[in-house]
């Protein structure tokens, strides 16, 4: 059972006379609990995909549905539900709210999205701010914490409301090596033990030798589908 | 609820100087229309407090026509006795009248038999005058504060030009109706202070000497002052009498009457009117002031924040949600303004009254301004600002939950 299915999706932006193809007939299918991710060079339409399987935004002709909801005719409330339920995410920069603590940040989509109660809230965030391994900083402001730490406190933010699907776009380019791979690990195991599906973009070779399923994307079009040994 | 706001305050502080400056802006507006409402409110209330207390009454009833013709006083125009009893039913029938008093109003010449001058002269009965005007005792500057038949009070501008000290003998030369004139010697028992206005320089005699130098048998009346138990009654009371006495003229018992109330009387409610205008335009200006400076806090925080709103936005926040984040943002920023503002104004009025400083108007001097801290008038004046704070922050908290999150993310 395919938890994305995208049908000749392609998407093209306008830019005063001049109409071009950000993606072209791009055509997949991932399934729940894989570790995808979508590389390619710069301009290749890596994160305009992104964008729409995470019903940010909304494919020009094409079909693409996300855990059985066809985001392609979503409106503008309804697609943010849907994110709200269903995406977590994870951006390049962290974008942590400066003004909430790491904690807090975490807490952010359980309180004001996803409206759980304050008991199990709590439960919620100290297990993924201990899964991270940044519990210990968990009252620090952003920025009083290390690029490293930030970035592991905005994946516990994406996971801590278990969604179906996290999309990262480029997740460790900001990050050392070290950093990287504990943030890749930690992602695994949420894969292994929640069967949350995992897709990225990236330049990053860890992160595509972390990966089982590599799409290669060229000019907007999907020009690869390579399954590799991490797979097994 | 409580999240968006510890999100909006820890905001606020994030750009402390800022929402300091703005806060202090409303502040300042809040203060100036808060002391300036107390202050003039004050003014015109002891202004008007004066001329009620102390020469008008509340409000008067006259024969009809009389008020516009009198700058001199005429005869012609009166109540007749029966006349008069009907009004005085009338005013003791109205709940809302605490006393009144009749008056015979008339011009006259006044000798101290080296010179001669023209006075005004009031013959009324004492006791209801005094309970009818109770700042009338301390307007008596000199002499006893009450009125004895043969004795005249007359007003100190009178006394001082013309050297007419207590206990003189003076002449009173008034013509009557019927055109015959006639003179009464009085003893001047006191001496009254100006009020500014109509009527502040009139002199006081009793209503049966009035009556014997007019050599009228029967007593008619030119004005029936009258004071209320309410003065925030007025224009109850006021219409209630007016109605009555016109279906007593209907019924064919009275001559036509016309009541006016202190309003309609004194030139001085020009000016309070004036006064209140201004007050008025300074709360616009304080309107203004909040708007533009809310609004414009708020568009820069709109705009410095357009990829946190981007982030939030994606992660799956309701616009709805972002719209309170910002307008909770704009109205806390409101509330610091007022809480700042009001408690100085607070202060400030207290101050005034501590000082206690004194104005002139008119010829009346060292009258000492009190102005009161209005909780009334400070909730109104706060709930203007912290709706308009709302309104300021509305477009800029709309064009917030409005963000298309993909352009908002792409944003520096
Ligand atoms: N809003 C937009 N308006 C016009 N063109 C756009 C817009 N967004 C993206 N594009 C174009 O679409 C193409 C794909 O962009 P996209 O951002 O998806 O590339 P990418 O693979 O993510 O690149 P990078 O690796 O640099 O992040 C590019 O040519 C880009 O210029
Ligand atoms: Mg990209």
């Amino acid at each position: 059972m395919s938890l994305i299915v995208a049908d000749d999706l392609t998407k093209t932006y306008t830019t005063g006379t001049v109409r071009m193809d950000a993606l072209k007939d791009v055509t997949f299918t991932i399934d729940r609990a894989s570790f995808v991710t979508f590389i390619g060079p710069s301009g290749s339409g890596k994160t305009t995909l992104l964008n729409l399987i995470g019903a940010l935004d909304r494919p020009t002709t094409g079909r693409l549905l996300v855990a059985d909801t066809d985001v392609s005719t979503l409106d503008r409330r309804a697609a943010a539900a849907f994110r709200g339920q269903t995406i977590g995410f994870i951006f390049q920069e962290f974008n942590l709210m400066p003004v909430l603590t790491a904690y807090e940040n975490v807490e952010y989509p359980l309180l004001l999205i996803q409206r759980v109660a304050a008991a199990e809230r709590r439960r919620r965030v100290l297990a993924l701010l201990e899964a991270v391994g940044v519990a210990d900083q968990h009252d620090k402001y952003p920025d009083q914490l290390s690029g490293g730490q930030k970035q592991r406190i905005a994946v516990a933010r994406a996971l801590v409301t278990n969604p179906q699907l996290v999309l990262a776009d480029e997740p460790t380019a900001n990050l050392d090596h070290a950093n990287a791979a504990l943030v890749m690990s930690t992602m695994r195991r949420m894969r292994d033990t929640l069967k949350t599906t995992f897709v990225f973009s990236t330049h990053d070779p860890r992160v595509m030798a972390e990966a089982e399923i590599v799409f290669r994307l060229e000019d907007g079009r999907l020009v690869g589908r390579d399954v590799t040994g991490a797979a097994a | 609820m409580s999240t968006l706001i510890k999100i909006a305050v820890r905001n606020l502080t994030r750009y402390r100087r800022r929402s300091f400056l703005t806060a202090s802006l409303i502040a300042i507006g809040v203060i100036a229309v808060v002391v300036f409402e107390a202050a003039s409110g004050a003014f015109t209330g002891l202004m008007i407090g004066q001329m009620t207390d102390a020469m008008l009454g509340h409000l008067q009833v006259h024969r009809r026509g009389y008020v516009a013709s009198i700058d001199n006083l005429p005869l012609t125009l009166m109540l007749t006795p029966a006349d008069v009893a009907v009004v005085e039913q009338t005013l003791r029938a109205q709940p809302g009248v605490e006393s009144y008093s009749r008056r015979l109003k008339f011009g006259a010449m006044f000798s101290n038999y080296t010179e001669t001058t023209a006075l005004r002269l009031n013959g009324v009965h004492p006791e209801d005058e005094w309970r009818t005007l109770p700042l009338l005792a301390s307007r008596i500057t000199r002499g006893t504060a009450t009125l004895e038949k043969g004795h005249i009070i007359i007003p100190d501008l009178l006394a001082n030009g013309m050297g007419v000290k207590l206990g003189d003998t003076v002449v009173v030369i008034a013509t009557n109706r019927d055109g015959s004139v006639n003179a009464a010697q009085l003893v001047v028992s006191g001496v009254l202070a100006n009020v500014t206005g109509p009527s502040g320089r009139d002199g006081y005699l009793h209503i049966e000497d009035a009556m014997s130098l007019l050599r009228m048998d029967a007593p008619e009346i030119s004005e029936i002052a009258v004071r209320l138990k309410d003065f925030d009654q007025l224009d109850q009371v006021a219409g209630a009498v007016r109605s009555a006495l016109q279906q007593s003229t209907t019924a064919g018992r009275i001559a036509e009457t016309e009541v006016h109330t202190w309003e309609g009387l004194s030139p001085f409610y020009n000016v309070a009117v004036l006064i209140n205008i201004l007050a008025l335009s300074a709360t616009l200006g304080l309107v203004a002031i909040v708007l533009v400076s809310v609004m414009n806090v708020m568009l820069m925080s709109v705009y410095e924040r357009v990829k946190e709103i981007g982030t939030i936005a994606a992660m799956g926040t309701m616009p709805r949600t972002i719209l309170s984040m910002f307008v909770i943002e704009g109205l806390s920023l409101g509330v610091l303004g007022i809480l700042i503002g009001d408690a100085v104004a607070a202060a400030a009025i207290l101050g005034i009254n501590v000082i206690g400083p004194t104005f002139n108007f008119g010829r009346e001097t060292g009258l000492v301004l009190s102005p009161q801290v209005d909780l009334w008038q400070m909730l109104i004046i706060s709930g203007v600002v912290l709706f308009v704070a709302v309104v300021g922050t509305v477009q800029p908290a709309f064009k917030a939950s409005r963000m298309e999150p993909v352009e908002a993310l792409r944003h520096g």
